[in-house]
Parts: structure tokens; C-alpha cells; sequence
């Protein structure tokens, strides 16, 4: 686990020009600056007290170069992010960062794009966000920019960098291009880069939320939020789904949705037999909800896809099957003989199984490669 | 002759490579390369049909829904199924949406700063500018204050000495030809889109989930019950919602951005003469108004389905998906045969690089360039996109459409010639998201009176368990992505994927050339193109930017290797 770890770079320096100063040319008040900082400090999971303590750092740091890398991508992740509302405006959390390079949104081509990138990574300390899985395959010749390859423009990047941050399943766990038969060879970017911190933010795509979050603790606290085994911070990663599921009483109390369209789905009953991976899956989706905490996937009524999981486009699937019985932990059984202790131990094996899943898949990932 | 190379191409979606000779001050050829592949075709293979879509949505994130609403009706149609009018009716208003804001986005965010000197708007005044937005439009936020302020975020953000994503772009450029105050009202509305975007994007949270890559769609209808009695099922409250989202979407679309293309295009007007291309379009049409189940006989499309050949406005030809096939000749792929065409359904894949090593300078042109493969209807390059949409449209004698192309035609005071152009693609797109917008409304006032007939079906249940299927099938999908026609095809065998295939806008629009040496739209799009200066290559951007390309759409192919079957089953 990367617990607390100290990251000295550009974004210490503080300035007249910091982001307090910024938001009012916006007309932001401070007010309106507190309200942000606070929903932010929520979204950590810090103490109230914190607040205060993240709008002093925000107030005066300048904004931390970034350069967000696209590489076997759907830009799912980069419009993610240009849905970001909390705080009020799109372009306050814009100009959190100074995103000088991003193929999406840039205004330069070309030449004049790759260097704006190089400038950036020779004055170092910069954020390095990611997008998209990289193909390692046949010297990686299936993504290419500029006439480079991904590995080659990541490894680039990554050095002098103050972290990375691998936003959606793809840069972070290899995602879609990397589910079986894996043709290209893609993997995430923890595989690749050494010697920088890599924080992953996964999800299909990542609820910008949590970038944000992210980019604000490591401005407040000089240092990147506690990570699990997966290198997903527990802030966002460090419950189940099922465990702050709305429909959860439904499943306690053995209502399910049997059929698409049915009474019980029309009432908002458990998905569980639907196929929902929500008992699986590690992610504050119930909690933050998406798109200025309008709805998220279960609360539109279709299961959850575990998203978030290493390797869920091979081990979640198929999507509409309902979890496996765990020998002993039945959540099948305990959805016909109902039972809330039973239902409470079904939740720990159903645990313990998603991690047995995901060693085995990295296992067998090992035997092919 | 010299090469100009642009890569990357920027505010795309993907990763495209554009190489360019160019004569004397014009594009007298041009190559165009999809320069990234991840091969979700072999990954389908071998899995669950009704998870397809999951997977082909994330072809793309940007336009989020088009590849979910193409594969579940392809394997409905494989399966013979016919989804209850909700289903139909909440498809039509969350791909309508998805039109509306994506067609901003592009337009603001992707393409004005080809148009637009962000720099020069620091000369503007303020009061100058007020007087240019009220004449255009009563839009609200046009006081000489309101772009004061404007002007004074600007300008900190340049003295901030962290321009971001303006850092090192083409500001100056001699074909910037804008006055100042013009500029400022653009990067006014550059902001003010960006804000928009998001607000009127969350129908689809309410609809599917989240957005983007919503989680909504089921083969048979859709995920997100109706029930006007539940708080958990589409009701009066969500509806309401819904409709105020799209009249702000609306008021945006007829107040700023129509406006704004009218006020721009004046001073473009040379543009109505550079990157005709092709002068072939095709349209696989949407919005199905009826019910029914086929999709080579989809009901009556709102945006009619047709060919249109040699610019030819006063014929629709009728379309027959069997007349797709694809070339891989100048493709990093292998046939049997490289100089024969294959339909998607034999969809045969197989990469062959041949490229030059990585890292390289320029890409062999004369052999295999490109990711993309080159698909032809009956042989013929076309280009898909809005503008085949709005011609098809035009042609057939669509009402909405025939209004607002006459009137925007009456107002820059050019002929329908101009429209096969960079500038009339920009103004076509223009034209649909007014169109669309306009149906945001009543398509939900539709939904609301299906649902008070007391019809709260979604899904179509016979056909949702595998053991009801045949054992084989195959079938075919079909939509206009805001970018163009998109065909996905299926086959189904023992209930899995035996082969998919997907044949999307940019394939058709960045293709490279086939067999016979035909080029693909933006190839054939830019010879003629001015260049000013080779180093700052902006016009070839404009012409490439009007087709808003999306190459993670394009690039998807790969070997026809079986697929381990890899299930969690039993721990
Ligand atoms: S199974 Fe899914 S829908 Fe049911 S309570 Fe758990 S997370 Fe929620």
C-alpha cells in the first residue's frame, strides 16, 4: 500500500495568481469556493475540520500542470470528466489543473501539440493522467501517436512526474482491450511505470468525482490518499456497493426483480437475479451517484457491472447471470429463505470469492503470457 | 513535393494521422490513418449476445449510446424481436439528446478554435460585442457587462501564464479572419456550451443511469421501468425534468448556436467552395416513429434512410445493406485475396502490419497505412456524417428539414451547391441539432400519453432466455451516430457470438483507399484544401474537424481467434 507518501513538486509553490484569485475573475464567492471545498471533503471522507484546510491550500497553490495521455481509449473517461459539477461551473474544475496537453481538448495539432507536452515534462513535477489501456504487444506498434508508440510517450511522460493517475478500467487494470483473447497486448499503467507513484481511479468510465477528489487531496495534503491492494483510493474504493445499495433492504428481504418490467422492478426491488455485480463490486457509486448525483446504473433500474474490478469484462460477465453460489454462503439461497445474519455471511463469502476470482485471473494471465 | 504530417490530429475523438502534399498553396493529395486498434470484434467472439452491447458502447465514449442501440437491435433483429413502444419511444428521446449535445460540443469545442482567435479576443470591447450578440439574438447573456467579464477571465488567464489547453495553437494564423468582437462572443459561448453540456446531458443519468456509457439498454427493450405510481420507475416527476432539460437544450440550440454559425459563416463564405469530396452520401436513417422489428424494413425513420449519388439532390436511391463490403487493400490487414471486397457478415480479419517500425516519420502510402479498413456501398466511396443526413432529408422533402436548410441557405444568401463543403457540413450539423431539438418535447409528451394509456411494458420477456433462440441466427443493426451511418452485424450461434461485426462513420469518412484507388471522404475532402503555411497546416483542421472524426469508433478490427471461454462459474 502506498500509505501517505510525501510528493514535493511545482504545485507547492504558492502564488497571487492561486485559484481563489482565479475563481473570483469567474465570480466565484467564497461562499460558493467553501460549498466546494466542503462537498470535496465529503467525497474524501475527511473530517469537517479539513475543510478549511483544503480551501487554504486551493486558495494559493498554482495549478498543476497535467498532461493527460489518450492511448487505447473511448475518451469515455475525458467526457466523464467534462461532466464534472460539483463545484458549480465545468471550468473551475478545469482550471483546478492546468491541462496542457490533452488530444481531446487542445487547441494545437501536430507538431505544436507534442511540444507543448515536452515543455511540460521538462520542467517536471507534472501530473500524468492516463486514459486507455497500452498494447505491449509486437513492440506496441497498435497505438501510436506522432509515430511513437504508447509505451514509449508513457515512459516519456512518466519521468519527473509527481504521479500518475490511471483514470478508467482501461488504464488502470488493462480494461476493455484487454479482456480475452487480449489482442493487442494492452495492460494498465501499474504495469509499466516504476518509480513514480500510480494511483488507480478505475470504473467504465471513472466518475470524475473522484479525479477531482483525488487531485484535491493530493493539493491539500502534499500527499497521494491511502490505496488498496489494487491502488484504488479508499475514499472511493473501500466499500461494496451492495453495502450502500438503496435496494439493499429489498434484499434483505428477499424481493427481487424476476423479470425486466415486472412489479418488483417497477418498485425498485433487489437486482440480485437480474445479474447484479454490486455484491462484487468496490465503489462509492451509491454514495456519490453520477452526473451531479442525478441516478447511477442500479437506480435506473439495471444491475451493477462491477466496473471497478480488475479484469470485470472476463470475470463479470455474462452480465445477466446472477452471481455464482459460494459453497456454504449461498446469496442464491439466502434470496429464497431470506435471513438477515444469512445475508450477512453471504456478504463475507461473496467477498472472499472476488478476490479468489481475481488472483485466478491474474494467475492465468501469467500462464499465457 | 513537400509532406505535411499532422499527428495527432487533436480535438477528435482517437488517434488519426493526416499526411498531406502539398503544391504550390493547395493539398494536392492526402492519406488519411487511423494510427490505434484494440480488436473488440475477436474479443465479442464466443460471448453472451446480450452483453454485446456493453462492450460496443465502449467503442466510444463520446457519442455513448449509438453502439449500445446498434447491437441490441442487431441481435433483435437476429432474433425476430419487436420491443414495446416505450422502449422505442425512451431509445428515440436519449439518442435525440445525445444528437443535440454531442452537435454543441463538436461545434464549440472541437471546431471553433479552428475558426475562432482565441488571442484576438483580448481586443474586443465589451459594449461592441453586446451590440454584436443582440443583434444576432435575444439569448439573455449578451450585456456589454456579461462580456466585460468574459474579457477580464480571459485576460487573468493569460496573465496566470498557464494557458492549459490554449498553450502553443495556431492564434494568429492569416486565415483567422474574425473581428475581435466576434471572437469574444465565441469564447463567451465557448464557456457557456461548457456548462450547457453537462446540465442537459443528465436526461440520460435519468434515463440510463449515468452518462457518459449509459447503463440502460437490454436486447428486447430497455432497463428503466416505467410506472407513474413508483418512485423508482419513470414518472410525472422524472418526466417533467426531462422536458425542462430539453427546453433548455432547445433555447441554447435556437438562441446561441444557430446565431452563432450564421454570424461566423459570412465571414467564411470562401469555405462554401473548399473540401467538397465525394459528392456521394449515405444515410441509414433514425427515429422510428412505428413499431416493427426488421431492420432491413425499420417503420418510418424521422431522418429517412437513403443514397444519395454525384450530388445529385433530385434522386433518394434506396439503400440495401447486402451492398456493403469492405476493402483491406490499403489496410494493416490480410484477405485471401487484398483486391476483393467482403461483406461484413464473412467479415474475415486478420492483421498484417507491414508499416514502418515505430518510431517513423512518414507512413508508406503507396502500400498499407492504416488501421481503418476502406467500406464501399456497391463499390462506391460515400461519405456519412449530418450532411448526408440533412441531403438525404432534403431530397426526400423532410418538412423541419427543407425549412431550416432553405432558410439558412436564404440567410448567407448561397445555393444548395454550398452545401457540399467544410462550411455546409459545419451548417449542416447546425441545421439537425435545431431539428432534433425541436422534437426533444413532443417525443416525451409522446412517451407520457403511451404510459397514461396505461402501457408500462419495456421489455419484450418471450425472447430474453438463450433456450428460446434458434440455434443459429444472424441479423443486423443499424443508426446514424451524430457522426454518420453505423452498422453493426451479428451472427448467433448455440446461443453465443460466432462473428460481430461493426462498420461505423469514421470508417466510411477516414477510409483509406480501396482496391481500385478510390480515396475515402476526408482524403478526397482536402485535395484543394489552401495551406498558408505549411508549419501551421489550420486549414487542413477545418476540413478534417467538419466531419468530427472519432477513430476509437473506426479502429476495432482483428484476428478471428476462438475465444477461451473464461467464466467465474463454481469459484
Ligand atoms: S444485489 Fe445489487 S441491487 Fe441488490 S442490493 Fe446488492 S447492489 Fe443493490
Amino acid at each position: 500500500m502506498a500509505k501517505g507518501r510525501r510528493i514535493v513538486s511545482i504545485s507547492e509553490t504558492a502564488g497571487a495568481d492561486g485559484m481563489l484569485a482565479m475563481l473570483k475573475h469567474k465570480g466565484v464567492s467564497r461562499r460558493e469556493f467553501l460549498r466546494f471545498c466542503a462537498v470535496i471533503g465529503a467525497t474524501l471522507a475527511v473530517p469537517v475540520e479539513m475543510v478549511g484546510k483544503i480551501a487554504d491550500a486551493l486558495a494559493s497553490v498554482r495549478r498543476p500542470p497535467v498532461i493527460w495521455l489518450e492511448f487505447q481509449d473511448c475518451a469515455g473517461c475525458t467526457e466523464s470528466f467534462l461532466r464534472a459539477s460539483r463545484p458549480t461551473v465545468a471550468e473551475i474544475v478545469l482550471d483546478l489543473l492546468s491541462v496542457d496537453y490533452h488530444e481531446t481538448i487542445m487547441a494545437a495539432a501536430g507538431r505544436q501539440a507534442e511540444e507543448a507536452r515536452e515543455a511540460t515534462i521538462k520542467t517536471g513535477g507534472h501530473l500524468v493522467i492516463v486514459e486507455g489501456s497500452i498494447p505491449i504487444k509486437d513492440g506496441g506498434l497498435y497505438c501510436c501517436v506522432g509515430g511513437r508508440t504508447a509505451m514509449e510517450i508513457l515512459s516519456e511522460a512518466t519521468r519527473g512526474a509527481a504521479a500518475v493517475i490511471a483514470v478508467g478500467n482501461c488504464a488502470a487494470f488493462g480494461g476493455l482491450a484487454a479482456a480475452e483473447p487480449n489482442p493487442t497486448g494492452a495492460v494498465g499503467v501499474r504495469d509499466l511505470v516504476k518509480g513514480v507513484p500510480v494511483i488507480n481511479l478505475p470504473g467504465c468510465p471513472v466518475n470524475a468525482i473522484n479525479i477531482t477528489a483525488t487531485v484535491v487531496h493530493y493539493l491539500t495534503f502534499k500527499s497521494l490518499p491511502e490505496l488498496d491492494a489494487w491502488g484504488r483510493p479508499l475514499f472511493a474504493y473501500g466499500k461494496r456497493i451492495h453495502d450502500n445499495c438503496e435496494r439493499r433492504a429489498h434484499f434483505d428481504a428477499g424481493q427481487f426483480v424476476e423479470a425486466w418490467g415486472d412489479e418488483g422492478h417497477r418498485k425498485g426491488w433487489c437486482l440480485y437475479k437480474m445479474g447484479c455485480k454490486g455484491p462484487e463490486t468496490y465503489s462509492n457509486c451509491p454514495t456519490v451517484r453520477w452526473n451531479e448525483g442525478i441516478n447511477w446504473p442500479v437506480g435506473a433500474g439495471h444491475g451493477c457491472v462491477g466496473c471497478t474490478q480488475p479484469g470485470f469484462w472476463d470475470t463479470m460477465t455474462p452480465f445477466y447471470r446472477r452471481l455464482p453460489t459460494v459453497p456454504g454462503f449461498s446469496v442464491e439461497s439466502t434470496a429464497d429463505k431470506i435471513g438477515l445474519g444469512l445475508a450477512a455471511a453471504a456478504a463475507v463469502g461473496v467477498a472472499a470469492h472476488a478476490v479468489a476470482s481475481s488472483v485466478r485471473r491474474k494467475t492465468k494471465g501469467t500462464e499465457e503470457s | 513535393m513537400p509532406r505535411v504530417v499532422i499527428d495527432p490530429v487533436t480535438r477528435i475523438e482517437g488517434h488519426l494521422r493526416i499526411e498531406a502534399e502539398v503544391s504550390g498553396r493547395n493539398v494536392a493529395s492526402a492519406w488519411s490513418s487511423g494510427t490505434m486498434f484494440r480488436g473488440l470484434e475477436t474479443i465479442l467472439k464466443g460471448r453472451d449476445p446480450r452483453d454485446a452491447w456493453l462492450f460496443t458502447q465502449r467503442i466510444c465514449g463520446v457519442c455513448t449510446t449509438v453502439h449500445a442501440i446498434c447491437s441490441v437491435r442487431a441481435v433483435e433483429d437476429a432474433l425476430g424481436i419487436q420491443i414495446p413502444p416505450n422502449a422505442r419511444m425512451i431509445r428515440n428521446i436519449i439518442e435525440g439528446i445525445q444528437y443535440v449535445q454531442d452537435h454543441v460540443i463538436h461545434f464549440y469545442h472541437l471546431h471553433a478554435l479552428d475558426w475562432v482567435d482565441i488571442v484576438k479576443a483580448l481586443d474586443a470591447d465589451p459594449a461592441k460585442t453586446s451590440q454584436l450578440a443582440q443583434s444576432i439574438s435575444d439569448w439573455p447573456k449578451s450585456s456589454a457587462a456579461y462580456f466585460k467579464g468574459v474579457k477580464e477571465r480571459v485576460q487573468a488567464f493569460v496573465k496566470s501564464g498557464q494557458l492549459g489547453p490554449f498553450a502553443n495553437a495556431y492564434w494568429g494564423h492569416p486565415a483567422y479572419k474574425l473581428p475581435p468582437e466576434a471572437n469574444l462572443m465565441a469564447v463567451a459561448h465557448y464557456l457557456e456550451a461548457l456548462e450547457w453540456q453537462r446540465e442537459v446531458i443528465k436526461a440520460h443519468a435519468i434515463l440510463g443511469g449515468k452518462n457518459p456509457h449509459l447503463q440502460t439498454y437490454l436486447v428486447g427493450g430497455m432497463s428503466c421501468p416505467v410506472d407513474p405510481n413508483s418512485q423508482a420507475g419513470l414518472n410525472a416527476d422524472s418526466i417533467a425534468y426531462l422536458k425542462e432539460l430539453f427546453a433548455k437544450a432547445k433555447e441554447f440550440v435556437e438562441k446561441v448556436y444557430l446565431p452563432d454559425v450564421l454570424a461566423v459563416a459570412p465571414f467564411y463564405l470562401d469555405w462554401a467552395k473548399v473540401g467538397e469530396g465525394l459528392g456521394n452520401f449515405l444515410s441509414f436513417g433514425d427515429f422510428p416513429l412505428t413499431d416493427t422489428k426488421s431492420s432491413d424494413d425499420p417503420g418510418d425513420l424521422f431522418l429517412p434512410r437513403g443514397v444519395i449519388l454525384n450530388r445529385d439532390l433530385k434522386t433518394v436511391h434506396p439503400v440495401d445493406q447486402k451492398k456493403v463490403a469492405e476493402y483491406v487493400t490499403h489496410s494493416w490487414y490480410s484477405y485471401e485475396d487484398d483486391k476483393k471486397s467482403k461483406h461484413p457478415w464473412e467479415g474475415e480479419t486478420r492483421p498484417n502490419y507491414t508499416g514502418p517500425k515505430p518510431p517513423y516519420k512518414y507512413l508508406n502510402v503507396d502500400g498499407k497505412y492504416s488501421w481503418l479498413k476502406a467500406p464501399r456501398y456497391d463499390d462506391k466511396a460515400v461519405e456519412v456524417g449530418p450532411l448526408a443526413r440533412m441531403l438525404v432529408a432534403y431530397a426526400a422533402g423532410h418538412p423541419r428539414v427543407k425549412h431550416w436548410i432553405d432558410a439558412v441557405l436564404a440567410k448567407l444568401r448561397v445555393g444548395p451547391e454550398a452545401l457540399f463543403s467544410t462550411l455546409g457540413r459545419t451548417a449542416a450539423r447546425c441545421i439537425e441539432t435545431v431539428v432534433i431539438a425541436e422534437q426533444l418535447i413532443p417525443w416525451t409528451d409522446e412517451l407520457a400519453a403511451n404510459i397514461s394509456k396505461g402501457d408500462l411494458r419495456i421489455h419484450e420477456q418471450k425472447h430474453w432466455e438463450p433456450s428460446t433462440w434458434p440455434k443459429e441466427a444472424e441479423g443486423w443493426g443499424w443508426t446514424e451516430a451524430p457522426r454518420g451511418a453505423l452498422g453493426h452485424w451479428v451472427r448467433i450461434k448455440d446461443g453465443k457470438i460466432e462473428n460481430y461485426q461493426c462498420i461505423v462513420p469514421t470508417t466510411w469518412n477516414a477510409s483509406p483507399r480501396d482496391a481500385s484507388g478510390q480515396p475515402g471522404a476526408y482524403e478526397a475532402a482536402l485535395v484543394g484544401t489552401p495551406v498558408a503555411d505549411p508549419e501551421k497546416p489550420l486549414e487542413i483542421l477545418r476540413t478534417i474537424h467538419s466531419f468530427d472524426p472519432c477513430i476509437a469508433c473506426a479502429v476495432h478490427m482483428v484476428e478471428p481467434r476462438g475465444r477461451k471461454t473464461f467464466y467465474i462459474s463454481g469459484c
